[in-house]
């Protein structure tokens, strides 16, 4: 663009711009405004500076700088005037102590691999700009690290902060059907590793959980921002963990090789010795499927006797990985 | 808005900072610099981020701006001849900018994670930080409650205390450690170097003895674990590993393996790097992963059944079929070790 021949020029143009407004009491017009900021002064035309002007104030206010509009005179209400409301403008003077810095630099650098790794950095500086250091010292080698691998991550963050109703291609679990899901979203967190959304589910009217994983393409915003309302204290993680939903607990009576199966042993509730090369193990389970796939991976090295219902499960994976080309038909949960 | 920045000088190609990018650390290094007269120019760099070479254009910049007039005295006054910064006339910018929505966000929510880390011993700290920050950011903050993260999901409290303590003390740790991929119970000496929450599961990081380099010990598969009389202290060569590409690093010269997924078992290019992933028809794919260890692929196998096949190479797909062929005479003839036919 003419107006815009590189970035360094526009940085100029912003600070100074910003300077300006911070640094005058009463609103400006924007003849003033181009009096005062010199990178105006060149510009071609009346309505080039307009252009410019509109876009500087929009990039400004995106930057989270609060440029406030207001009639510069009582008397001709008719024109704006603008300024930056200093303090609005200002970090409040918060002071930290070094322990204290030293905890927001561990949530800083958690984000180090996420999505959030820029303005989390920047946060900090923001912290730390009055002068005080932090002290690494106390923290002995504890590194949280939050991931944001899903690409639909900062999509659907936003829309939660901004409550606004999206849309996407969502792969169910299990059955990999795809389909397009418009959703109000509550919140999002991370659970195992793993980000999850929690929402009310517009097309099936009850509140759903989405792991961003599996959304497919471009998260599409589908309202506008806070046109719904969120439950009261509304606690994502909640929502999602109670999802793992629990069963009782039943015995499952195995056969162990000798030497193998450490982590059903370590669980187990009566181990003894069948022979020299099998030992008995009895381990509780709630999820059949998910214990299935555990107990299959074992291999030779342990074998179901009880319940039946296991012990198909089992085997019907073990057949299949000797069958042909995969199909879709075994459940796999 | 999601760029990681490497410190390194920007090379041609890359695309350029936006200004608006700059705008935002030039408004946060003026009050960083005017509260540090006489900071060293590497100091700066390596605090943002930047190269040196990027923080002399910055200050080159600043010295341009100022307040209306523009003149001698309305400029900002930068000085760096020296390698020390020096700052002055800026005090209209002199404040950092409040902290933005995102900025608010990471900081709380991250420090909302750290409170629930049984033991961290640092609690009263974060609950202080958390305190002032949440009353500073205002409505930056609403709305950070329904963002979460549960760091602290895999058990092993007993064993982060214990690598905590170990850490503290420089002291070297004896462990009796399960590796589930090989379903080995291992014993073996190790120099601790940090404890890392990775995917929500904690890992003591260390110098193992027995592999002689480098190794992560999930903490929940510690079975007994001990602090040895004896220091710590890792050789000088030891090196923690870079974690951005997940916890399992490939090398180059391990073998390639090509799996075939169908539609219920697609969630595995989720959970383990791989090399390539081409989608096929109906939500099957077929993935390419690099790995020095087979052991652990065998058993995923089993574990898929009809869902997955090793396409390369023919040797693991062998042993998959003959360790399910295996396993099934256990079974006996309730099995019907006649397959699908192939």
């Amino acid at each position: 663009m003419s107006t815009q021949p590189n970035p360094a020029a526009k940085t100029e143009r912003l600070l100074n711009l910003v300077i300006c407004l911070l640094y005058t009491r009463r609103p400006l017009s924007k003849a003033k405004i181009r009096d005062a900021v010199p990178q105006y002064g060149t510009t071609a035309s009346d309505e080039a500076f307009d252009r410019m002007f509109e876009r500087d104030k929009d990039e400004l206010r995106d930057l989270g700088i609060p440029l406030v509009t207001e009639p510069f005179d009582v008397f001709f209400d008719d024109e704006p005037g603008y300024r930056i409301d200093r303090r609005e403008y200002a970090l409040p003077e918060i002071s930290f102590a070094a322990d204290e810095l030293a905890v927001l630099g561990l949530a800083s650098r958690a984000w180090a691999q996420a999505s959030l790794a820029g303005p989390a950095a920047q946060a900090l500086r923001k912290l730390q700009a009055a002068g005080v250091e932090r002290d690494d010292s106390s923290l002995i080698g504890i590194e949280p690290r939050v991931r944001t691998a899903e690409p639909a991550f900062e999509a659907v963050k936003d829309a939660v902060l901004k409550r606004t109703p999206v849309a996407f291609t969502y792969r169910t679990a299990g059955t990999g059907a795809v389909g397009r899901r418009h959703v109000q979203p509550w919140g999002i967190a991370s659970w195992h590793g793993r980000w999850y959304l929690t929402g009310f589910d517009t097309d099936r009217d009850a509140s759903r959980v989405f792991r961003l994983g599996r959304i497919e393409g471009e998260v599409a915003t589908d309202g506008q921002p806070a046109s719904y309302e969120v439950p009261l204290g509304h606690q994502p993680k909640a929502m999602i963990s109670t999802l793992a939903v629990e069963r009782d607990p039943q015995p499952a009576d195995l056969r162990v090789r000798v030497g193998a199966g450490h982590s059903l042993r370590r669980r187990g509730g009566t181990v003894c010795k069948v022979d020299d090369s099998w030992s008995r193990v009895v381990v509780e389970f709630t999820d059949t499927e998910a214990f299935a796939d555990e107990i299959a991976s074992f291999g030779p090295d342990v074998v179901v006797e009880n319940p039946a219902e296991l012990r198909e499960s089992v085997i019907r994976r073990l057949a299949g990985a000797l069958g042909p080309t995969p199909r879709g038909q075994e459940g796999g949960r | 808005m999601s760029s990681k920045r490497t410190g390194q000088a920007r090379q041609a190609g890359q695309p350029a900072e936006s200004a608006t990018t700059r705008l935002s650390r030039l408004l946060t290094m003026v009050p960083w610099l005017l509260n540090r007269p006489g900071v060293q120019i590497e100091e700066v760099a390596s605090e943002f981020d930047v190269s040196p070479a990027q923080v002399e254009a910055d200050l080159g910049l600043l010295f341009l701006c100022g307040t209306p007039g523009g003149y001698h005295g309305d400029l900002i006054e930068a000085e760096w001849e020296s390698g020390r910064v020096f700052l002055g006339n800026a005090d209209t910018i002199g404040r950092p900018l409040r902290l933005g929505v995102d900025e608010a966000l990471a900081l709380i929510v991250g420090l909302r994670a750290l409170a629930a880390v049984p033991g961290i011993g640092e609690r009263d700290a974060v609950v202080r930080a958390l305190a002032k920050l949440e009353s500073a950011t205002g409505s930056a903050s609403a709305g950070s409650s329904r963002i979460q993260v549960a760091i602290d999901e895999g058990t092993g409290e007993q064993a982060l205390a214990l690598a905590q303590q170990a850490l503290a003390a420089h002291r070297r740790v004896h462990l009796r450690y399960l590796v589930p991929s090989r379903d080995e119970s291992t014993e073996r000496d190790v120099d601790p170097m940090r404890v890392i929450n990775f995917d929500a599961h904690w890992y003591l990081e260390g110098w193992c003895h027995r592999a002689e380099d480098v190794r992560l010990f999930r903490l929940d598969r510690i079975e007994a674990a001990a602090i040895l009389d004896e220091d710590g202290t890792p050789p000088a060569a030891a090196r923690p590993r870079d974690l951005d590409s997940g916890v399992f690093t490939a090398h180059a010269d391990d073998q390639l393996v090509r799996l075939a997924l169908g539609p219920g078992a697609t969630w595995v290019s989720d959970y383990y790097p791989t090399e390539s992933v081409e989608a096929g028809q109906d939500g099957a794919a077929v993935i390419t992963i690099r790995t020095a260890d087979t052991a652990w692929l065998r058993r995923l196998m089993w574990r898929l059944g009809s869902q997955a096949r090793v396409l390369e190479p023919p040797e693991l797909a062998l042993e998959v079929q003959q360790g399910a062929r295996a396993a099934l005479q256990g079974y006996g003839d309730s099995a019907g070790l006649t397959p699908p036919s192939r």
